[in-house]
Parts: C-alpha cells; structure tokens; sequence
C-alpha cells in the first residue's frame, strides 16, 4: 500500500501525539544528568528536584521584599498587558475590517494604508513608543496592538469581502440597507473568522509582550524571564518558559471553544 | 400587475458586445425562460433585472417606471449557489426578509411582530415542503432542500418578478424534477411573475409560458415560443409527443447558433 493511502489506529494515534512529548523530557532529563554527574552545582540543566524546589519557591511561598507570590503576580501583570492589547485589537480589527471590506469608498482609502503599516516592524518602533508614551503600561499594550491589529484588519476585511456576492444581492433583494447587511449577514459570518484570527495572533501577542517587558518593566513573566538570567536561573527560567506556552495553549483551546458553542454554523460548514 | 418592458437593451464592456438589442415584454404573473447557449448574455441579462448592472443603452421598465439601479424587494432572486445564510436556521433564512423590512435599526423583530411574522415564514417553508426542518442549518440539508429554502426565503417579500438563475443546474435529475413541481405550484399560488434563466430546454419547456432563444456573441433573441401545454403540467407530459418535439425545435435552433458563433 501506498505510504499516502496508510493512518494510523486511534491508539497509534495517540502514541504518536505523545512521542515527541516524551521524547524532549526524556533528552532533557538524560542531559540533565549527564551534567549534575559532572558537576552538582551545574546550573544550565537543573535536574527535577530543582524545577520543583523553584516553582515553591515562586509560586508558593510570598516574596520576603515584597510579599507577593510572585508567579501568580508575574502572570497577572502579563495577563492583563496581552488581554488589554488582544482586546483593543480585536474590536479595532472588527470595525476597520468590516467597514474595508465592504464599502468600497474606505477600501480604496484604508486598504493600501494598512497594508503598509503591517509591513512595520513593531519592535522597531518600541523605542518610539517608550519615548512618545512612557515606560508604564500603555507602551507595552500599544506594542502589542501595533503588532497584531494590522494583521487582524487585513484577514477580517478579506473575509467580509470573500462573502459570496450572491449573498449580499440576495440580501439586498430581502430589503436589507447597508447597515442592516452589515448587522444581520457580513457580521455574523465574520466573527467566527475573528475567533481564528485571534487564535493566530496569541503568539506574536505574547511574542510582542515579552519583548516589551524584558527591556522595560518592573513585574510580568518576562521581566522576570530577563531579571533571573542575570544570575543563570535556568531553574525559574525553563518553568516560565513552560507556564507561559501552557497559557497559550489553554487561550487558544478555549477560543476555539467558544467559536464552537456560540457559532455552531460554522463548524458544520468546515464539515460540510 | 408587474409587467417587464425590456426595449432596445444594449449591453458593452469596451469593444465587446454582450448583450445586442434585446427587447421583450413579459406580462404579469408571466411565466417566461431564457434559454440560450454559454456566452449568450442571459446572466449578465439576469444581473441588469437585478440592478446588479446597467443596460449601456435601452430602457427596462417594471410596471411603466424604470428599474431602480441596485437590487431591491422588488426583484427576488434564487443563484445556483450561494443563495441561503450559512449562519441562519432554515427559519431564520426566512424570516430574514421580515425582519430587515420591518425593523430598521435592528433589523429584529420582538413579540407579536415576530410571531406573525414566523406564522407566515411557516406557511412558507410548509408550501416549499420543507416543514420540519425549521431549526437546521444550511449546511444540514441538501442541496435541492437548500434551493427550496432560498424560494421560500425570495417568496416571502412577496416580489413583483422572480429571477431564477440556472437555480437547479447544481441538483441530480431527480431533485430538478421534483423543485420543478415545487416552482410549478408556487408560481400558481403566490401569482408571481417568474424569469428564469436556464440552459436546460426540458426544463425551460415544462416550466415556462414563453420561451425566448438566445444567440451567443453578441446575445440577440433569436426566437420566442408561446409553450402552448395546458396547466397544470404533469411530469408524465415530457413522455409526449408535443412536448418533445417542442424540445427537438428549440435544440436545433440552438445547435445553430452555437456554430453561427
């Protein structure tokens, strides 16, 4: 049989989802070891034991300065920077998107213009940013709506404009005004599109979040991230590195989630 | 009373000539087919009923007034594709029409306007024959069921014409003879004017009144056929002799146009 033509049982399935998993936990504990052997105080590949004395230590037990779990700190300082900056995105991406992809007077007017922008390099203009609006929080959550924001227009105004246009005849024919069209057939259709969108933004948001705290902040996981590299703290550093993609894991899940239960048209068209 | 006047319609883009003096008459509550080989201008015909395009020269007349320039509840319509929202139940594909006329900020209804409003769609999903699904999406049904929400969807803004595009060209033999019965029966009830543009001369012949023949590059009428079989029709009157021959006719005269261009 062709290698095309053969899949895998729901067993081997599952397997094979989980081998690469284990795999990287396998090398990193051999690595690991192999250096703890040579040198107990190896501080590159901290063992097991280190991860969990660490994660007490961040998670568990109040900061002795500041008395703040500081985990639990970190992550809502970066929670609230990437929800505020997804969330201004999104409702700009909404609106912006809608109205370009389908008034043809703002396409010919917007269009161009965002595309341009898109093509900036957020992390060139940080500077600017801490310059122009301060070293507080709205420069971080600007880097990350300047990040994303462009990106979302652009797929959420392709999307309204791929809308069949036997669709938005037909509506016409039904009486619908511009506005009402906009309400009642192009909005609908594109908020599942949106959920997607988001999905995909949730790594260059973190990406942009990061970056932004490692250069100037005071709390968030990626100030501490840069703040404990100082002093080689692999065993704080690879813990946040893993609690932060299990955020974004669990973010990206759950939006899909939602899409699901609150649009379930659109799954049954994916199958359709 | 709904009565198309198309006189004299020219349509070009640049050196191109689609569409070369049309003219006809369709009377209320007519029933009338294009028929006409690919290339004849019968759907770019379709999209200037629609107000979807201009006629570069002549004039199109619905009850004595020019045609407004974009599409309207005048003119319902049913594509090929394309013609129902995925988004909305089976109910709410029909109530969509009720709901963007009578409502508009909201574009909703509430209380008792909506529930008039959803007595009528109901009768209208039960003529179409699709009671019983009310609750399903689009993408649940078939495709002759979805064909037969997008009438019922048109039908509810009660228009004066119904422009069908080639609206069963997509269905197995089966399903087209059954929506045919469907169309049938609606255009008796609803007294409708209907127009429809299909390159299925069975079809044409079993549905329409009148059969006007199109050419193809540049479209011209080449022919118009009183279709002259009692109603109601029956399915069983395709076995007949009449009926045949009339097919074979409007067959040779398009084979001959297909060669002309």
């Amino acid at each position: 049989m062709r290698w095309i033509n053969t899949r895998p049982s729901r067993g081997a399935q599952l397997a094979l989802t989980l081998l690469p998993f284990v795999l990287l936990i396998v090398a990193y504990t051999m690595g690991s070891a192999a250096r703890l052997a040579e040198n107990a105080n190896d501080k590159l590949l901290p063992g097991l034991a280190g991860f969990a004395d660490a994660i007490d230590r961040l998670a568990f037990v109040a900061d002795p300065r500041t008395g703040e779990y500081l985990l639990w700190s970190d992550t809502g300082a970066s929670l609230i920077r990437l929800l505020a900056g997804l969330g201004i995105s999104t409702i700009t991406a909404l609106v912006i998107g809608m109205l370009i992809g389908m008034l043809p007077y703002l396409r010919a007017l917007l269009s161009p213009f965002v595309a341009v922008i898109s093509m900036v390099p957020p992390l060139a203009l940080l500077p600017i940013l801490f310059i122009a609006m301060g070293l507080g929080e709205a420069s971080k959550i600007a880097l990350i709506v300047i990040g994303v924001a462009p990106t979302m227009i652009r797929d959420l105004a392709l999307k309204a404009l791929e809308l069949p246009r036997e669709q938005i005849v037909k509506a016409e024919t039904l009486g619908g005004s511009s506005w009402q069209i906009g309400l009642r057939v192009v909005l609908p259709q594109i908020l599942p599109r949106l959920i997607t969108c988001l999905r995909l933004q949730l790594g260059p948001a973190w990406l942009f979040l990061i970056a932004a705290e490692a250069i100037s902040s005071d709390s968030g996981l990626g100030y501490r991230i840069f703040l404990v590299r100082r002093y080689l703290s692999m065993d704080v550093i690879f813990p946040y590195v893993v609690w932060i993609t299990l955020l974004a894991v669990v973010m990206n899940y759950i939006l899909d989630r939602i899409r699901i239960a609150v649009f379930p048209w659109s799954e049954l068209e994916k199958q359709a | 009373m709904s009565e198309l006047v198309i006189e004299k319609v020219w349509k070009e883009y640049g050196d191109q000539i689609v569409l070369e003096d049309v003219s006809l008459t369709v009377a209320s509550r007519a029933f009338v087919a294009l028929v006409g080989p690919s290339g004849c201008g019968k759907s770019t015909f379709l999209r200037m009923l629609l107000g979807q395009e201009r006629p570069t020269r002549g004039t199109i007349l619905l009850d004595g007034e020019a045609l407004p320039q974009e599409p309207g509840p005048d003119r319902g319509v049913v594509f090929q594709r394309y013609s129902v929202f995925p988004h909305l139940t089976v109910l709410g594909n029909v109530l969509l029409g009720r709901e963007l006329s009578g409502s508009r900020y909201k574009a909703k209804l509430f209380g008792a306007a909506r529930r008039n409003a959803i007595d009528e769609a109901r009768r209208l999903i039960g003529e179409v024959g699709l009671s019983g699904a009310e609750d399903k999406y689009p993408a649940q049904l078939s495709g002759g069921m979805q064909q037969r929400l997008a009438l019922a969807q048109a039908l509810i803004m009660k228009p004066k014409v119904l422009l069908l595009d080639e609206p069963f060209g997509a269905l197995d033999a089966f399903t087209r003879e059954e929506l045919w019965c469907v169309i049938r029966d609606l255009h008796t009830a609803q007294r409708v004017t209907i127009i429809l543009v299909t390159h299925d001369l069975r079809e044409a012949t079993f549905l329409a009144d009148k059969i006007f023949v199109m050419s193809a590059r540049p479209g011209r009428v080449l022919a118009e056929h009183r279709v002259p079989f009692a109603r109601p029709r029956q399915l069983d009157i395709m076995y007949d002799k009449g009926f045949n021959d009339m097919v074979q006719e409007l067959h040779g005269e398009i084979a001959q146009a297909r060669v002309a261009a």
